[in-house]
């Protein structure tokens, strides 16, 4: 077992360096740069150098002037140690924004996780046990809507709803008008109320695939053998499907849940940007479209970081889950 | 269903190695799949919802009656500022020609004025100034002749220009300050007297401007009133005589309450006025009749007026006070877009932003929206069969490095790597149809890992199986051993994971469109339809602009869904019913 870890561990390690140099290579593309619009906006001011001089030095300020390949080992010499830089759009080391944001999209994933097994799970054991009932094609349509719909217009409905038309909840933003006046748990409330829309829609848009997930896997348990003795030895049908054919169901959805925990801090950028909540998609959302090289290489650096996570605990899981699987 | 089952256990029936599910897959029947497919409610439906969006997009978009870059113009109604009037309280200047009165001497002459002199100097010049009443001055300029001092009743007179003092002069002079005048005529020349201290001097006067209360307009564009004709209409006006005469022409004066018109040969002339009547656009004339009219409506405390023109048109204007100030406003029909049209007729959706049919917008976007799906769709499948097919028929470090590659590819985060290149071609202001397939070749070369992915697991699986074997038995060529024997059974999968894919992809593109990084105007696509929807106002007020493109995204994806959902039970016989 610590074998394979270590193996799995040192193939994400090169995976990781060449993910970082493609991301690196493509932001480095980017004609016009945060750089040159600084360049632009600083010649511009009265009595100033010219542009190409503004270039150059801000160029060598901020790194820039070596080409792509020593830039890159520049910038990962610096990642070892730690150093991710200072983000050029918001004036602070990129970590210090990290960390100020990092929160918010917690909160709005573990919220939005939370409701999708919540909601999921019954709803897929439940189609699965009546498989090709009304029910069963309810689930499945509500399920592959889910996954169609497109996230901006669900967003958009549900604003439309609560936003415009019923006033309950505003359009955008984290916080009221009048947040700073509130008590701390009023203050609490007041970012869970902004946090209801965005939660919504990322559960609704992403619930539809755990759901057929867990519907396809109870289908398998339910007609496996195990079962038919089960149900042949006479036990009641409530023991049979919560007792014996749940904890089988489990294995496989616990291996793609926890592969999926790593994600909860990535971020939803469509989502975070259709409502403005400054977590870290929004912000990065920003950087990225501001040509920000620091925090953009660092956000996409962290998600390929989170997705290799995801799938090195998904495979320990798996391992852990089901003994079946350890032999091998 | 039992007929289903029937099949099932005849083709089991046949050969007792088909128990092995692995063989049934293989071997299943292709009419045994499409069966099982059309058995799919759900997948029929989704198959109906996928055809009409092709007969939407392709057909609809040839019978539509617009063009898809159409623009439809409508004409609105605007009410705007025609004119301004106000009554005159300022002094206006006519100078003669060829003298100078500049500014500075005109705010001397009003010092002056209203201190009572008759006399005032401005930037070393020194003017004369006549009054005739209350709203009307002469000012004069005129070289001294002679200087008188009063001293105790008698004249003191001091010549300035010798010889110029004549005794018809100074007799007129005492005429004229017994009567209190200021100035008078003597042998034909006109003098003035100013005051200066206690000494008066006599001045030939020569009128060089005049400062009165009143406007004058022309009759027409061309009139042009000359100063001789101010001079001599004032002069008339003060008289209140019926007619007068100036540059040797006799004018008719009709007088009324604001000033008064001015007849040549029968014809108006001009109109003096206290009221300032300007057109707030340059270049437009404003009849004298225009000018009545707008008066008279004043006068009579009127808020609108018609005013029918000389090619017979009648327009209504309104008059706005603010204060002192009138404006006279006219309804003018201009020519616009006609934006976020209601759905009408014409129009059954409406129109967007720029004018265009929303209809055949949405029919040229599905076309597009639809294409690159296939397209990027086609582009994973080519590469992803190339390199899993290698990968898995090959196996050793042939398959680890394209693993490795798959791997790699499979942790880039798409989406915010589609923003960097989205934004990227932004700045390179990529032409709007390239675009299309720049994009399209963007979201194929990030997709296709989890294909190269399904098609090597597969292999893997299907190269052990006794066929290949067999087929390697027989000295079949690798290259036909891969493309015609193991190939064709990944089909079943590929064509569901390609089914989904196209939903994922249309979705893909559909939320770049709307973040304005995907398909750009003037090409249409559902994405950047919806994207007006950014403008706050324009998601509450016209819900037809962003409802129909989100629910034809919504019903494709969906109907693609259905269908992928569909294949695989019906490739899948563990899902039999």
């Amino acid at each position: 077992m610590k074998k394979f870890i270590a193996k799995r561990l040192g193939i994400s390690i090169v995976i990781l360096f060449f993910v970082t140099l493609i991301i690196y290579s493509i932001m480095r593309c980017m004609p016009t740069s945060y750089v040159e619009n600084k360049a632009r906006e600083m010649s511009s001011k009265p009595g100033a150098k010219s542009y190409e001089e503004w270039l150059e030095q801000l160029n060598e300020s901020y790194g820039l002037d070596v080409n792509i390949p020593q830039g890159y080992v520049v910038w990962i010499g610096h990642v070892f140690t730690g150093d991710f830089g200072d983000s050029w759009q918001w004036n602070v080391p990129v970590i210090d924004k990290f960390k100020e944001v990092i929160w918010y999209s917690f909160a709005l994933g573990a919220s939005a996780f939370l409701l999708e097994i919540i909601i999921a799970i019954p709803l897929g054991i439940l189609a699965a046990r009546k498989q090709y009932s009304r029910t069963d094609y309810a689930v499945t349509v509500f399920a592959l809507i889910g996954i169609s719909l497109p996230s901006f217009f669900f967003a958009t409905i549900l604003k439309m709803i609560f936003s415009v038309k019923l006033g309950w909840l505003d359009l955008y933003g984290i916080v009221g008008r009048m947040h700073e006046q509130l008590s701390p748990f009023g203050q609490f409330l007041d970012y869970a109320q902004h946090m209801i829309l965005p939660v919504a829609t990322l559960t609704i848009v992403s619930i539809g695939s755990l759901m057929r997930y867990t519907r396809t896997n109870m289908l398998e348990v339910l007609n496996s053998d195990f079962i038919r003795t089960a149900r042949a030895k006479g036990l009641p049908e409530k023991r049979v499907v919560n007792y014996h054919a749940f904890r089988n169901t489990l294995i496989p959805i616990v291996t793609i849940l926890g592969g999926s925990l790593p994600t909860l801090f990535a971020g939803a950028m469509i989502t975070e940007q259709l409502f403005q909540i400054p977590g870290i998609g929004y912000t990065s959302y920003l950087s990225m479209t501001r040509g920000d090289i620091p925090f953009s290489m660092f956000y996409l650096t962290f998600l390929a970081i989170l997705s290799l996570l995801g799938n090195l605990i998904a495979d320990i899981l798996y391992a852990v889950v089901d003994p079946r699987v350890r032999v091998h | 269903m039992s007929e289903e089952k029937n099949l099932n256990t005849k083709t089991g029936g046949a050969s007792t190695s088909l128990d092995d599910e692995q063989r049934v897959k293989v071997l299943s029947p292709g009419m045994m799949v499409a069966k099982r497919f059309f058995r799919n409610r759900l997948a029929m439906v989704g198959l109906v919802i996928i055809v009409c969006m092709f007969l939407f997009s392709f057909v609809g978009g040839m019978i539509a009656p617009y063009g898809e870059k159409q623009v439809f113009r409508t004409t609105e109604t605007a009410i705007k500022d025609y004119a301004g009037v106000a009554e005159n309280k300022d002094w206006q200047y006519s100078v003669a020609d060829g003298k100078e009165f500049p500014a500075a001497a005109q705010a001397q002459m009003i010092l002056a004025v209203n201190n009572g002199e008759t006399s005032f100097t401005a930037k070393d010049v020194s003017y004369g100034l006549l009054k005739k009443n209350d709203d009307l001055y002469y000012i004069v300029q005129g070289e001294q002749i002679a200087t008188v001092t009063n001293v105790r009743g008698n004249a003191n007179y001091k010549e300035v220009v010798a010889g110029a003092l004549t005794d018809s002069v100074k007799a007129a002079y005492e005429a004229a300050v017994a009567a209190n005048q200021s100035e008078f005529d003597a042998d034909g020349v006109h003098y003035s007297i100013t005051q200066q201290g206690r000494i008066t001097s006599i001045n030939i006067a020569e009128n060089i401007a005049i400062a009165s209360k009143y406007v004058f307009s022309g009759a027409t564009k061309e009139v042009e009133v000359s100063f001789d004709f101010k001079c001599a209409a004032l002069d008339a006006m003060e008289a209140e005589a019926s007619s007068m005469e100036a540059d040797g022409v006799t004018y008719t004066i009709e007088e009324n309450e604001e000033g008064a018109l001015f007849y040549k040969d029968g014809e108006e002339y001009a109109l003096v006025s206290t009221y300032n009547i300007s057109a707030i656009n340059d270049g437009v004339f404003l009849t004298l009749e225009f000018r009545n009219a707008a008066l008279k409506a004043i006068d009579e405390g009127a808020e609108t007026f018609t005013f029918t023109d000389e090619s017979g048109e009648e327009t209504e204007y309104v008059l706005k006070r603010k204060n002192e100030q009138y404006t006279v406003r006219s309804y003018v029909e201009t020519q616009v877009n006609d934006t976020y049209a209601k759905p009408s007729k014409a129009h059954l959706l409406g129109t967007d932003g720029h004018g265009m049919d929303m209809l055949t917008r949405l029919m040229f976007g599905g076309r597009i929206s639809l294409l690159v799906g296939f397209v990027t769709v086609i582009i994973e499948v080519l590469i992803g069969i190339i390199m899993g097919g290698i990968a898995g028929y090959f196996g050793g470090w042939v398959d680890t490095l394209i693993m490795r590659i798959v791997d790699i590819f499979y942790c880039i985060p798409a989406m915010p790597l589609y923003i960097i290149l989205g934004a990227i071609m932004d700045f390179w202001k990529i032409d709007p149809q390239f675009r299309i397939f720049v994009l399209c070749a963007m979201l194929g070369l990030l997709g296709w890992a989890s294909v190269a992915r399904m098609v090597r697991g597969q292999i893997l699986s299907l190269r052990e199986q006794e066929f290949m074997t067999a087929a390697e038995a027989l000295g079949i060529s690798t290259h036909r051993r891969i493309f015609i024997h193991l190939i064709p059974n990944v089909i079943p999968q590929l064509i569901v994971i390609a089914t989904m894919g196209l939903g994922d992809t249309i979705l893909t593109e559909a939320t770049l469109s709307y973040l304005g990084l995907g398909v750009k105007f003037p090409y249409a696509s559902w994405g950047n339809i919806i994207n007006a929807v950014n403008d706050s106002y324009v998601m509450t007020n016209f819900w037809f602009v962003w409802i129909p493109a989100g629910l034809l995204i919504l019903l494709t994806v969906l109907g693609f869904n259905f269908i992928g959902d569909g294949l695989r039970d019906a490739f899948d016989p563990k899902m039999k019913r």
